[in-house]
């Protein structure tokens, strides 16, 4: 098939079983949405939700549709749908600013109750959300952390440079191009090494950072993998495939 | 009419014309006549006619016989407001004025304004206004969006529009419509004037110059005299013509020939790297050293300003260039224009013709290089079309909704307005003639707070309602961001082409000298270490640092040619007819080469020659797949559109569709399993236009980039902030994620219907594939074949063209041409052996 055609007709969906490896000894799962699940402790993490950075653009001037926040909560509703898990890790810079609550829609806080409700649910605190949920907490459902041991994991907002064994960390934004048949692939991706791990953002409205750039490059020793979030699957390809 | 026709000019200018040997033309009375009947009028007439003197002249007479003028008050505004497309034209048509107001004696005082222009002179520009102020349509719009333009415009008596056909039928002419409608308002005594190029019906464009309720009645029509007719030729290399191709890259050596008998050669080609790639072949074989210089849009503005420059002072013999050189701007005496492949379209060849010999009374020398056979047949339609003064028609335009989003802010910016009032005004400009109330509260209601049904947005409106119900800017800053971003032309998200450098000891690269701008996808599909030709050089390609692409110098001799895609520009309407004609009309085709004859006889022995009326299928086996040949003769963008929905046809019926490709002529696709007893009428049934082609839409990269584009003139999103300047790279990303929200939330959102329209229009031709199908539908002739046709060898080999991968790559697709055409050419009759 072409590119002119594959372009053409429409894709092929299935449900995304996602991609399994370990990272520290700690069985994970890389999913299609960009949502990590941890299998044996039955926990789902996503990273940088960014809820409301669509009224944020538009309290100064741009008028982003005011649909991304229902658009990221469904996605999440559908991880949890379909995994029920015990519990939920938000990774940081799950609002986008420090009035997001304030501005968030009535409907989409009781829908956020809904997804916490029967779940221990965890706020971890990112350098977007600080004040957020130190300031609204009381029309949030959960609890708020600043870091969190799991097993082997290690999970906190930003990466460090002298990172603790099996850190899960968002705050980049990776993204990764793979080039191929004339023509490039950008996708949100997960990039790690086996001893740590870095989340792509989950948001409808956040963009990416190139993993060769080197605020994220520079965070590994040797070359890491990188799995981008495809349709249906998630694909890992090797650094020096990416262009 | 009653006011006479003609006029006699003052002595002083009558005196001018008879000193310079000159007397005025008929069409240059006119003009004169027109101004001194007040009427708006429009200026057709071929280049080199004194077109715009004509333009200027009634202006010049009333300026000079006008009092001492007052410093500040009534009568010391801008008299005359000059707009032109190009930023370059200004100061050209500045130098030409300012000929006659010396020569003359006038006190007249003339200036120009462009985005250019420094920030002290704007606002000299602004205290004390010139008599005439030459600018662009952009600035134009931001004078809409002052503080104080009702008061800076109230003089003025003339508008005078250059290059207008250039303009007119898109975005920038809708902006450019509001604009005028706005400065009729603050001065209702304003006169219109418009200078264009010959075009097939010049009462379209005079629609779109007068006040609407008016129509055409209101502007009055000044034809000038044709000039001399070109002499046109068409270059057939060594007696023979191409099967296939699209660069005319085997005339290399006559074309240079050519130039070398020639003083000065533009030498037109339909892409940027058509133009570096011809450039790079043409100095290859450049034994006299001959001064051959490069002209494209991609180039950095200083190296265009030099090659401009050595035009203008001949120290060139040729110079490679695409449609940027289109335009009207005398840069040197120019005696020949070779057109290499085919000009696509007879109103783009008229006009390129034209810049051989500014002299209206001399024929204009012009040399066409075909590029393949069906390239030859467009060729020799363009000839005739030339000789017979026939030109492409425009479709019908109505104004856009996002372009007037634009306007609407930028009012709010200048002063509060009241809705009912501007949208009177707004329904004066042509293109909105016909524009409902509804839809425009809508617009301004998108303008306010992004137009969405969720209503949170209304806290944060952009535009707000004061006491007395008007209409005005929320504050200040925000009309600084508007005036930031104005104007109808969407920078291509380009990077930067800069040479790459390393830091003494570092690791990383850094961007040094910039080279020029390319488009993001040309260098989406390298990998670093691929080699390019760009500004006449081979390049290595490094890689892509935030907006800059990285290039090195190459040692390599042999670049990776960039894929070139054929043509920018779809075949016109015009042509594609006569060609479809011409293909029918067998006693026409004795003015064809004899190898190209041959060719057609063959397809008729083989095959069929088709009837101007109908579609010819051919379906035929070749290797493990089975193609279907297609020749509707309706230009690329029509084909891709036709050739996407009939492979989700085919999908759906089970064929196995496995890839297509298009040609300006025909399009191929190729399949498992046969597709000979298909049935094609229900295939072809025009039905595929509405929902097969609104599920497809809906996936597709061209709704993204359109819907940005949108996005962006209407000002839901900003392209430049204070401070950091947006680059168009992360506008693209952050658009697209936009575009899936909203369309999943608001389907039926203003902007995915702009998008959906202008997408309709502009990159899928979507109404002449629609006038396609209606005149083919019950007339399809099919043919299956037991191998390839004549016709469709340019089809098939433009497959090889493609880099494929996967399971296309067992197919026989990098075999060559030459092994394809022995193929067509078997047991051919003798007498039809010429055609190999």
């Amino acid at each position: 098939m072409n590119d002119a055609l594959r372009e053409t007709l429409s894709p092929y969906r299935h449900p995304c079983g996602g991609l399994k490896l370990t990272v520290n000894g700690e069985a994970c799962v890389l999913r299609c949405s960009g949502a990590l699940w941890l299998p044996g402790r039955q926990t789902l993490i996503a990273s940088d939700l960014h809820l409301e950075k669509g009224s944020a653009f538009a309290a100064r001037g741009q008028m982003l549709p005011p649909y991304d926040s229902p658009a990221t909560l469904a996605k999440l509703e559908a991880e949890i749908d379909a995994l029920d898990p015990r519990a939920v890790v938000l990774l940081g810079d799950s609002f986008h600013d420090s009035k997001a609550v304030s501005r968030m829609d009535g409907a989409q806080l009781a829908r956020l109750e809904r997804l916490a409700a029967g779940r221990d649910w965890v706020w971890l605190e990112g350098n977007h959300d600080l004040d957020a949920l130190a300031g609204a907490l009381d029309q949030l459902p959960g609890r708020v952390v600043e870091t969190m041991a799991l097993g082997g994991l290690f999970l906190i907002h930003e990466p460090q440079i002298e990172p603790a064994p099996g850190e899960v960390a968002g705050h980049l934004h990776p993204a990764a191009r793979v080039a191929a048949y004339g023509r490039g692939v950008r996708r949100p991706c997960f990039v790690t090494d086996g001893r740590r791990l870095i989340m792509p953002a989950f948001g409808a409205f956040t963009g990416g950072l190139d993993v060769r750039d080197p605020a994220v490059a520079s965070l590994f020793a040797t070359a890491p993998l990188a799995a981008l979030l495809g349709r249906d699957k998630v694909h890992a390809v090797a650094f020096d495939r990416l262009s | 009419m009653t006011t006479p026709r003609t006029a006699t000019l003052p002595p002083l200018f009558a005196d001018w014309f008879a000193g310079r040997g000159w007397s005025p033309r008929r069409h240059q009375l006119e003009m004169v006549a027109a101004a001194e009947a007040g009427a708006h009028a429009l200026l057709v007439a071929p280049t080199g006619g004194g077109k715009t003197l004509a333009g200027f002249l009634p202006s010049l007479i009333d300026l000079a016989e006008r009092g001492p003028r007052p410093e500040t008050g009534p009568g010391s505004g801008v008299h005359t407001l000059y707009l032109s497309p190009l930023k370059a034209l200004t100061t050209d048509v500045e130098r030409n004025l300012m000929t006659p107001i010396r020569e003359i004696g006038l006190n007249i005082h003339v200036e120009s304004r462009t985005g250019d222009t420094k920030q002290s002179k704007k606002q000299r520009q602004r205290d004390f206004p010139p008599d005439i102020l030459l600018t662009t349509p952009e600035q134009l719009a931001l004078f809409c969006a002052w503080e104080g333009a009702r008061d800076y415009f109230a003089d003025l008596k003339c508008v005078v529009l250059d290059e207008v056909h250039a303009i007119w039928s898109g975005k920038r002419g809708d902006l450019l419509a509001l604009g005028l409608a706005r400065l009729q308002t603050f001065a209702p005594e304003m006169r219109r004037v418009a200078l264009s190029a010959t075009v097939d019906d010049p009462q379209k464009i005079a629609d779109w110059l007068s006040p609407s309720p008016l129509g055409g009645e209101g502007v009055r029509v000044v034809l000038g005299d044709p000039g001399a007719p070109p002499v046109v030729d068409v270059l057939v290399s060594e007696g023979r013509v191409p099967w296939a191709g699209h660069t005319g890259i085997h005339a290399i050596s006559e074309v240079y020939d050519a130039i070398r008998r020639a003083e000065l050669s533009l030498i037109f080609v339909n892409t940027r790297w058509q133009a570096e790639f011809v450039f790079q072949s043409l100095w290859a074989i450049n034994e006299d050293d001959l001064p051959i210089a490069l002209h494209h849009g991609s180039l950095a503005a200083e190296q265009r300003r030099k090659v401009e420059a050595a035009m203008a002072r001949g120290d060139l013999k040729a110079v490679v260039c695409t449609s940027t050189l289109d335009l009207g701007i005398d840069w040197g005496d120019v005696d020949l224009v070779i057109q290499l492949a085919a000009p696509k379209g007879a109103s783009r060849l008229v006009q390129r013709i034209g810049r051989a010999n500014h002299r209206l009374d001399e024929p204009s020398r012009a040399l066409m290089v075909p590029a393949s056979r069906f390239e030859m047949l467009e060729c020799q339609a363009a000839r005739e079309a030339v000789a017979e003064n026939a030109f492409d028609w425009e479709p019908e335009h109505t104004g856009t909704l996002d372009t007037l989003a634009q306007h609407v802010m930028g009012c709010a910016c200048s002063e509060p307005f009241d809705l009912a009032d501007l949208y009177a005004e707004v329904t004066t400009a042509g293109p909105y003639g016909g524009l409902t109330y509804e839809a425009f509260e809508e617009v301004v209601d998108l303008v306010a707070t992004g137009g969405y049904a969720l209503r949170t947005y209304d806290r944060f409106a952009r535009i707000v309602r004061t006491r007395d119900g008007r209409w005005t800017v929320r504050n200040a800053q925000m009309a600084q961001r508007h005036r930031m971003n104005v104007g109808a032309i969407v920078s291509a998200a380009n990077l930067n082409v800069r040479v790459a450098g390393r830091r003494a000891g570092g690791k990383h690269l850094v961007a040094g000298r910039k080279i020029g701008e390319a488009e993001e996808w040309y260098f989406e599909q390298m990998t670093p270490g691929d080699t390019f030709v760009f500004a006449g050089q081979v390049w290595a390609f490094q890689g892509i640092v935030k907006t800059d692409a990285l290039v090195s110098p190459a040692v390599d001799k042999d670049p990776k040619i960039p894929s070139y895609g054929g043509s920018k520009f779809p075949l016109g309407t015009s042509l594609a007819e006569r060609v479809r004609h011409m293909v029918q009309d067998r006693d026409h085709w004795r003015v064809l080469p004899p190898d190209v004859q041959e060719w057609l006889e063959l397809q008729a022995v083989r095959s069929a020659i088709p009837e101007a009326q109908t579609l010819l299928i051919e379906t035929f086996p070749r290797g493990t797949r089975h193609f279907l040949v297609a020749y509707p003769f309706e230009g690329r963008l029509a084909h891709t559109t036709l050739a996407m929905l009939l492979t989700r046809r085919l999908d759906r019926m089970g064929v196995g569709p496995l890839g297509f490709v298009v040609t300006d002529y025909s399009l191929a696709i190729w399949s498992i399993r046969p597709m000979d007893d298909l049935d094609l009428d229900a295939l072809f049934e025009p039905d595929m236009l509405g929902d097969d082609l609104e599920a497809w839409l809906e996936e597709s990269f061209m709704m993204k980039r359109s819907f940005r584009n949108c996005a962006l003139i209407s000002g839901l999103i900003e392209q430049r902030q204070p401070g950091a300047e947006k680059s168009g790279r992360q506008v693209t990303f952050s658009t697209d994620l936009i575009y899936d929200v909203l369309r999943r939330h608001q389907p039926d959102h203003l902007l995915l219907r702009t998008a959906r329209a202008d997408a309709a229009t502009g990159l899928l031709d979507v109404a002449r594939l629609g006038q396609l199908l209606s005149r083919i539908h019950g007339r399809i002739v099919r043919k299956s074949l037991d191998r390839p046709s004549p016709f469709s060898v340019p089809v098939l080999v433009q497959i090889g063209r493609e880099r494929v991968g996967g399971d296309a790559a067992e197919m026989i697709l990098d075999e060559s041409a030459e092994a394809l055409i022995a193929e067509v050419m078997e047991d051919a009759p003798e007498a039809l052996k010429g055609a190999a």
